[in-house]
């Protein structure tokens, strides 16, 4: 009996935090991992259809991004609300698209050059005529390998 | 004897306390720049680029499965109005032909998907209607590799046994230029 007082009279010791900055940073290590750090400021509205025939794109390094979608709405006074295309970080004229393509290419190491992928990032509610535009300015620019980017989601709803 | 003393002092060991309170705030600057975007989307492989555009219409018309959009994002398949939700059936059963009908495509090989639309159709009707029919060719794919393979899926297997697949069901998807219905032009 006197040994289970004894222990009560000691008071509870306080959990020890010592450990917290082992699992801090190794949050901060899979964080640090998994972030890519986008290196283009988005200036159209681009939100992508949904879709649920996807497939994951291996590499990101080979992929060049074309953003198809209304100009946000602090560049709707220079550029109008028209869907515009965005190739880096500025817009840009359809007929860009071969000199961006090739810039692109030339990025590249020489054995991947051919496994490019544009992929194109277009909002729902652009026209096909634009994006048949840029899809025809991809074949002349010798680009066949296209992804629409989409989320998953269901179809038809 | 007071110098002495104050040499003790400056070797006791440096307080880690606040290695926490560091390594949170680079972890919650990670938090916030991190955007898990999703990488995904559905893989297409776009015609060289020629000048005479091949139409689809001038050939047999039971191997072709035409699907048109029009500006209203309205469907229709093989002229007649359609709904998106019963396109991926429709697809499957005229690549396939199971009951060996008239007026649906000889063989799997034979068989052309023409895509249509208008140039003020939506690009995500667009893109609904492109997933069902690639949704087509997978399932059928998946199909045929359970028939072959059992037990297994298209995604699974190797390559010359997906392009023993591929060969038998090949993806057709032809996209003809789109009409300009309402004269939008540009």
């Amino acid at each position: 009996m006197s040994k289970f007082k004894k222990r009560k009279g000691g008071g509870s010791p306080g959990i020890s935090t010592a450990s917290l900055p082992d699992i801090v940073f190794m949050l901060l290590f899979f964080f640090m991992v998994v972030t890519v750090m986008k290196n283009e400021d988005l200036m159209v509205d681009v939100s992508v259809p949904k879709a649920d025939q996807l497939r994951k794109m291996e590499d990101r390094s080979l992929v060049s991004y074309l953003y198809i979608g209304k100009p946000l709405p602090q560049f709707q006074s220079e550029y109008g609300d028209a869907p515009q295309l965005q190739l880096n970080d500025k817009f840009s004229s359809i007929d860009r698209i071969s000199y961006f393509i090739q810039a692109e290419k030339d990025a590249l190491p020489e054995d991947k050059k051919d496994k490019m992928i544009a992929s194109l990032r277009v909002d729902g509610d652009v026209t096909m005529g634009f994006v048949t535009d840029v899809k025809t300015e991809l074949r002349k620019a010798g680009q066949l390998k296209v992804n629409y980017a989409a989320i998953h989601g269901e179809v038809g709803k | 004897m007071r110098l002495r003393k104050k040499k003790e002092r400056v070797s006791t060991e440096i307080n880690a306390g606040s290695m926490a309170d560091i390594a949170f705030l680079l972890l919650i600057f990670f938090l916030v720049t991190t955007t898990i975007n999703p990488e995904k989307g559905i893989a297409v492989k776009l015609p060289p680029w020629s000048d005479e555009e091949v139409d689809p219409t001038q050939l047999n018309t039971r191997n072709v499965f035409s699907v048109l959009i029009n500006f209203n994002n309205e469907l229709s398949v093989r002229k007649e109005p359609a709904e998106l939700k019963d396109l991926r059936a429709d697809a499957k059963e005229f690549i396939m032909n199971p009951t060996g009908r008239e007026d649906l495509s000889e063989s799997p090989d034979k068989a052309i998907i023409s895509l249509k639309n208008d140039r003020g159709t939506k690009y995500e009707m667009y893109l609904q209607v492109y997933n069902e029919l690639k949704g087509a060719y997978n399932e059928l794919w998946d199909e045929e590799a359970a028939r072959r393979f059992p037990g297994k899926k298209y995604e699974d297997l190797k390559r010359d046994q997906k392009k023993a697949i591929q060969k038998k069901i090949p993806l057709v998807i032809s996209e003809a230029e789109p009409v300009d219905a309402q004269g939008t032009g540009k």
